[in-house]
């Protein structure tokens, strides 16, 4: 079975394509890695591989077990079961010192009593590195980072951007085959973050190292990544592309927490190997690509369909392929319109309505239709926890949860 | 009336610094004496006699040496066992922590007769002879729990992801420890070792149970009163005090330049 699949969810299969990541060659592969804390599953089965020059991230919320993953890769953390393979070798009991993989901490965790250039170089000196060398990567590195002027500083002398800088030279310093990042930019502001972003993809494409890349900001992972796990719970709910998690989301879960969805609650009607056709608000027959979950005709489902692919019509499609709904209201946000909607039967839907859309003003109470292309529909297997709560409003929620990014302790 | 205030606040202070600082300032001067007999307790012409011989008593001189290598052995041991004892109670939890907490706690609390006489009842029992080993021991003892104490509340701010960023970079646990931990904990051993010297010089109580026939300077000074009290005395307090000043001084000026060193680095923490 190809390693890239998590094989444990059959509620969630993978949409990533397996074949991919076999492009590349694997650097790191962690077997059916389960963590356990006392009594307390912080990693379920982790069970994917990362490829060599690849940026992966992972993505989840607060407490869904990525850090404790990173620090077993690190070596921080032993697994409870599984095995992890560091470029063939299974180093899961050999502690961090003696593994080729380095991590850039949150706070940066930079030596306080050494100078800039010493911290970098304290890599290549612990492993023995001859003095020669250790300044040639010295300079070299704090070229890269574009930190060369401030080598004899202490760390203490530089501003939040310029140490975590330091820090990703001084990982970067044993040339490693895989750097690993903890929400590396989570201390930083709005701004700087964004600039850092850049810098540290452009460094990485530099040095061509892998990079797994730990954040609960969706936008970092979309903009930076080369793939995606997203984590739920000390499960890995999906591994793909920004593209295929963003528009093939395998649970309600992943939908909803990259980007806003709509989740329509559904029952399969009737379905055969690459389309559904699903009932919603009561009476209303939709077509859907099956998808990768194996939909029973009977069976209760979701149907996911992004703001910007639903289509407002002041009447009934043609095709009979619609949903009436009501505007709750509507806001102005520049390159959409985004309007609030009403099912008849209370389900609520979030459009993002562009200026090609000719349609009436869209004042509280006006009826309209709701449609979508066969291909922008997704179905998925039934949200357990609340279908029909609305789905803007959680997805407003996560937003601000994810900005308060709360100290590791 | 504020003024009438501020009067009485500067009258109060002075006098209770002087309270302070003028037995020092006595023993200070009357290192400069030159007594009328054997001893030094009334001032009677100004000379520098006893500077130029400090070491003109032989037993004097060789109590102040046994003090000062007590101290230093002392002092060794217990920063070492201290400092462990510290890193150990703050770096991890474990069962009999808070055992050992309040353990560390008891000899700063129980008087030194008793605890001087409860060594001195476990030396005989032991069938050891008191001597030059059983004082150091005793100040070991004492010692430890002050040292632990001082380098745990200096290092309750140690940031442990440094020892994990060291470990990352490819250091094994000893070099961890001497190029990461140890160099940033360093002032405040340096300031927990500064007070178990200063307390293995100058303890008599426990000293004078377990000491055996050896005399320590505080023992002899404390016998000198009835024999004779020359100023040499005075001189070597004094010269001990400089001492301290000296060091203090410096140990100061060297972490207030380490600290603004790394004042900054704290800032994305706080
Ligand atoms: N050493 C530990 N002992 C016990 N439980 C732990 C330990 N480390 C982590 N956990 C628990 O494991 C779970 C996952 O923690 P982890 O730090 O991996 O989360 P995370 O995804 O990194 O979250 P965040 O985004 O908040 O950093 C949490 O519920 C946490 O309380
Ligand atoms: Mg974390």
């Amino acid at each position: 079975m190809p390693l890239t699949h998590v094989s444990n969810t059959p509620a969630a299969p993978t949409a990533a394509d397996p074949s991919r990541a076999e492009s590349r060659e694997p650097v790191i592969t962690l077997e059916h890695v389960v963590k356990r804390f006392g009594s307390y599953l912080a990693v379920q089965e982790a069970h994917f591989a990362i490829g060599r020059g690849e940026f992966f991230s992972m993505l989840g919320p607060s407490g869904c077990g990525k850090t404790t993953t990173l620090r077993m890769i690190a070596g921080f953390e032993q697994p409870t079961e599984g095995r992890i393979v560091l470029d063939g070798k299974d180093v899961s009991r050999v502690p961090p010192y003696r593994r080729n993989v380095n991590t850039v901490f949150q706070h940066y965790a930079l030596f306080p009593h050494m100078s800039v250039a010493d911290n970098v170089a304290f890599g290549p000196r612990s492993q023995k590195v001859g003095a020669e060398e250790t300044s040639r990567r010295v300079d070299q590195l704090l070229t890269v980072v574009k930190l060369a002027q401030f080598a004899d500083r202490k760390p203490g002398q530089l501003s939040g951007g310029q140490q975590q800088r330091v820090a990703l030279a001084r990982a970067l310093a044993n040339y490693p085959q895989a750097l690993l990042l903890d929400e590396p930019l989570g201390a930083l502001d709005l701004k700087l973050r964004q600039a850092m972003q850049i810098e540290l993809k452009r460094i990485q494409r530099e040095v061509g190292i892998t990079f797994i890349y730990v954040t609960h900001d969706q936008e970092e992972a979309l903009t930076m990544s080369d793939r995606i796990a997203v984590m739920n719970e000390g499960r890995v709910e999906q591994i793909g592309t920004p593209q295929e998690i963003y528009h093939s989301p395998a649970s309600v879960f992943v939908a909803n927490f990259i980007g806003v969805a709509n989740l329509i609650p559904a029952v399969v009607e009737h379905a055969n190997g690459t389309d559904a056709t699903v009932v919603v608000a009561g009476s209303r027959r939709m077509a859907v690509p099956a998808g990768a979950w194996p939909p029973r005709p009977g069976a209760a489902a979701t149907v996911m369909v992004r703001p910007e692919r639903l289509r407002l019509t002041s009447q009934a499609p043609a095709d009979g392929r619609g949903v009436p709904v009501t505007v709750e209201h509507a806001v102005f946000q520049g390159p959409v319109v985004r309007c609030t909607l009403r099912a008849a039967d209370g389900t609520g839907i979030v459009a993002h309505v562009g200026p090609e859309q000719s349609l009436p003003a869209l004042e509280p109470g006006l009826p309209l239709w709701i449609g979508w292309d066969l291909d922008a529909g997704r179905l998925l297997p039934p949200d357990t926890v609340g279908a029909d709560a609305q789905p803007f409003v959680k997805a407003d929620l996560r937003h601000t949860m994810g900005r308060a990014s709360l100290p590791r302790l | 009336m504020r003024r009438f205030g501020r009067w009485l606040m500067d009258g109060v202070a002075i006098l209770a610094l002087g309270y302070l600082f003028l037995p020092i300032f006595v023993i200070v001067l009357y290192s400069f004496n030159k007594p009328a007999g054997k001893f030094n307790f009334v001032w009677k012409a100004f000379s520098l006699e006893a500077w130029r011989n400090p070491f003109a008593y032989e037993a004097l001189y060789e109590s102040m040496k046994l003090s000062l290598r007590v101290a230093a052995l002392s002092t060794l041991v217990a920063t070492v066992f201290g400092t462990f004892i510290a890193l150990a109670l703050t770096r991890y939890r474990f069962r009999g922590a808070s055992a050992i907490n309040l353990l560390l706690v008891l000899p700063l609390t129980t008087p030194e007769v008793v605890l001087g006489s409860s060594l001195l009842s476990l030396f005989l029992d032991l069938n050891a002879r008191t001597g030059f080993s059983t004082i150091v021991i005793a100040h070991i003892m004492f010692s430890v729990s002050y040292v632990a104490l001082t380098v745990r509340a200096r290092i309750r701010g140690f940031d442990w992801t440094l020892e994990e960023a060291a470990m990352d970079l490819g250091a094994g646990p000893f070099r961890v420890f001497f190029k990461v931990t140890l160099p940033i904990i360093a002032p405040g051993i340096v300031a927990a070792s500064m007070l178990a010297f200063a307390l293995s010089l100058d303890d008599f109580i426990i000293t004078l149970f377990n000491a055996g026939n050896r005399i320590t300077y505080p023992l002899y000074v404390y016998g000198a009163r009835r024999a004779a009290f020359p100023p040499q005395i005075n001189v070597l307090a004094t010269a001990i005090l400089l001492a301290s000043l000296l060091t203090l001084g410096a140990t100061v000026l060297w972490q207030q330049r380490t600290l603004r060193q790394r004042g900054m680095s704290l800032a994305p923490r706080a």
